[in-house]
C-alpha cells in the first residue's frame, strides 16, 4: 500500500466530485417537463397564469433538490476533503 | 501565454469564496469562532432594522391616500399577505407576520450578494435554524389543532392505528422535512456564491461589467425564488399538519 499518497487521494477525490455533479441531469429533465406542461396549461387556460406558474416553480424546486444533494457531495469532497490519509 | 493574460496566476490562491474566520474566543472549554458569515448577518439585520423602524415610523403618520414611501411599504404588506391568505386560507391569519419576516429576511440575504456580502444563507448554520423554526412550527401546530389520538393516526398512517409498523418511516420523513428545506435554500445560494467567486476569481482580468448579468441571475432571480419556494413550502407542510375535519 506504500503507492498511495495523498495526491491521488485528491485526485480520485476529484473524480468523484465530476461523477457526483451528473446528478444534474434528472432535476433538468424534471424541470423541462415541468416547464413544458406548465407552458401548455398556460396555452389551455391563459386565465390561471399565476397559478399555474407559482406551481410550477414550487414543484421544479422540490426537484432540484436531488441535482443539488449531488453539487453538495461534490462541494464537499472538492473543498473539506474528507478523506485523509491515515497511517 | 493566452492562459496568463485570460486567467489568474494561482487559481487556488483567487478563488474564495469559503467562510473566513475573524478572531477566536473561548467559550466553555471550546475555541468558538466570529466569522465573516456573522458579520454579514449583522450587517443585514441591522439593515433591516433601519427599514422596519422607517417603515414604522411613516406607518404611524400613515395618510389616507398613500404616496411615496408609504406606498412601497403597503405593496409589500398586501404581497405577503395576499400569499399567505391563497396558501392558507384562514388557517394563516395567525402566520401573516412570521412568514413575512423570514421572507424579508431570507430575500435581503439572498441578494446581499449584489452588495459584495458573502450572503448568510450561504452558511449552513443560518439555513438550518431557519429549517428548525419550521419543524418546530409544524409540530406544535400538528398537536395545537389535533387531538393527540389524531396525530398518532397519522403517524400509522396507511395502517390502522393500533398496528403502529409504519411509523419510524412516517418518522423519518418528518424529519427529513427541515433538513431538505435548509439544504435546499443553502445550496441553491451557495452554488451561486460559487459561480459567482470562479467568474471573479478565474477572470480577474476580464471580468468588468459583464458578470452584472450573472449577479441579476444567481442573487436576484434565484435568491428570489429560492426564498419564495422557502415559504411556501413552509406554510404548506403548517397547513398540512394543522389539517381539517377529515385529514387530521
Amino acid at each position: 500500500m506504500g503507492e498511495f499518497n495523498q495526491a491521488f487521494i485528491y485526485g480520485c477525490s476529484a473524480i468523484g466530485a465530476g461523477l457526483a455533479v451528473i446528478a444534474g441531469i434528472g432535476p433538468g429533465v424534471g424541470q423541462g417537463i415541468a416547464a413544458g406542461y406548465g407552458a401548455s396549461a398556460v396555452g389551455r387556460n391563459p386565465g390561471a397564469k399565476g397559478d399555474i406558474t407559482s406551481t410550477m416553480l414550487l414543484g421544479q424546486a422540490v426537484a432540484e433538490t436531488t441535482g443539488l444533494y449531488g453539487l453538495l457531495v461534490a462541494m464537499l469532497l472538492l473543498f473539506v476533503k474528507p478523506f485523509k490519509l491515515t497511517m | 501565454m493566452l492562459q496568463n493574460i485570460l486567467l489568474a496566476a494561482d487559481p487556488a490562491e483567487s478563488v474564495d469564496f469559503m467562510i473566513h474566520g475573524i478572531f477566536s474566543y473561548q467559550l466553555f472549554g471550546q475555541e468558538v469562532w466570529i466569522t465573516t458569515s456573522h458579520v454579514c448577518l449583522l450587517i443585514v439585520v441591522l439593515v433591516l432594522c433601519a427599514f422596519f423602524i422607517i417603515g414604522g415610523n411613516v406607518f404611524r403618520h400613515a395618510k389616507t391616500t398613500p404616496s411615496g414611501f408609504q406606498n412601497f411599504l403597503e405593496l409589500i404588506v398586501e404581497f405577503l399577505d395576499g400569499m399567505v391568505d391563497k396558501t392558507m386560507g384562514k388557517k394563516g391569519n395567525g402566520f401573516k407576520d412570521y412568514i413575512g419576516t423570514i421572507f424579508i429576511f431570507i430575500l435581503f440575504s439572498n441578494i446581499s450578494g449584489l452588495f459584495g456580502l458573502r450572503p448568510p444563507t450561504a452558511d449552513y448554520g443560518v439555513t438550518l435554524p431557519l429549517g428548525l423554526i419550521t419543524f418546530t412550527l409544524i409540530h406544535v401546530n400538528a398537536f395545537r389543532y389535533n387531538s393527540i389520538k389524531a396525530v398518532w393516526a397519522d403517524k400509522c398512517s396507511p395502517l390502522p392505528p393500533w398496528l403502529p409498523l409504519w411509523m419510524p418511516i412516517n418518522l423519518i420523513s418528518d424529519i427529513a422535512v427541515p433538513i431538505s428545506l435548509s439544504l435546499r435554500l443553502f445550496a441553491n445560494v451557495l452554488s451561486g456564491t460559487v459561480m459567482m467567486a470562479l467568474v471573479y476569481g478565474l477572470l480577474q482580468k476580464v471580468a468588468y461589467g459583464w458578470p452584472a448579468v450573472l449577479h441579476v441571475y444567481f442573487d436576484l432571480f434565484s435568491g428570489a425564488i429560492q426564498t419564495y419556494v422557502f415559504c411556501m413550502l413552509t406554510m404548506t407542510y403548517i397547513s398540512n399538519a394543522m389539517g381539517g375535519e377529515e385529514n387530521a
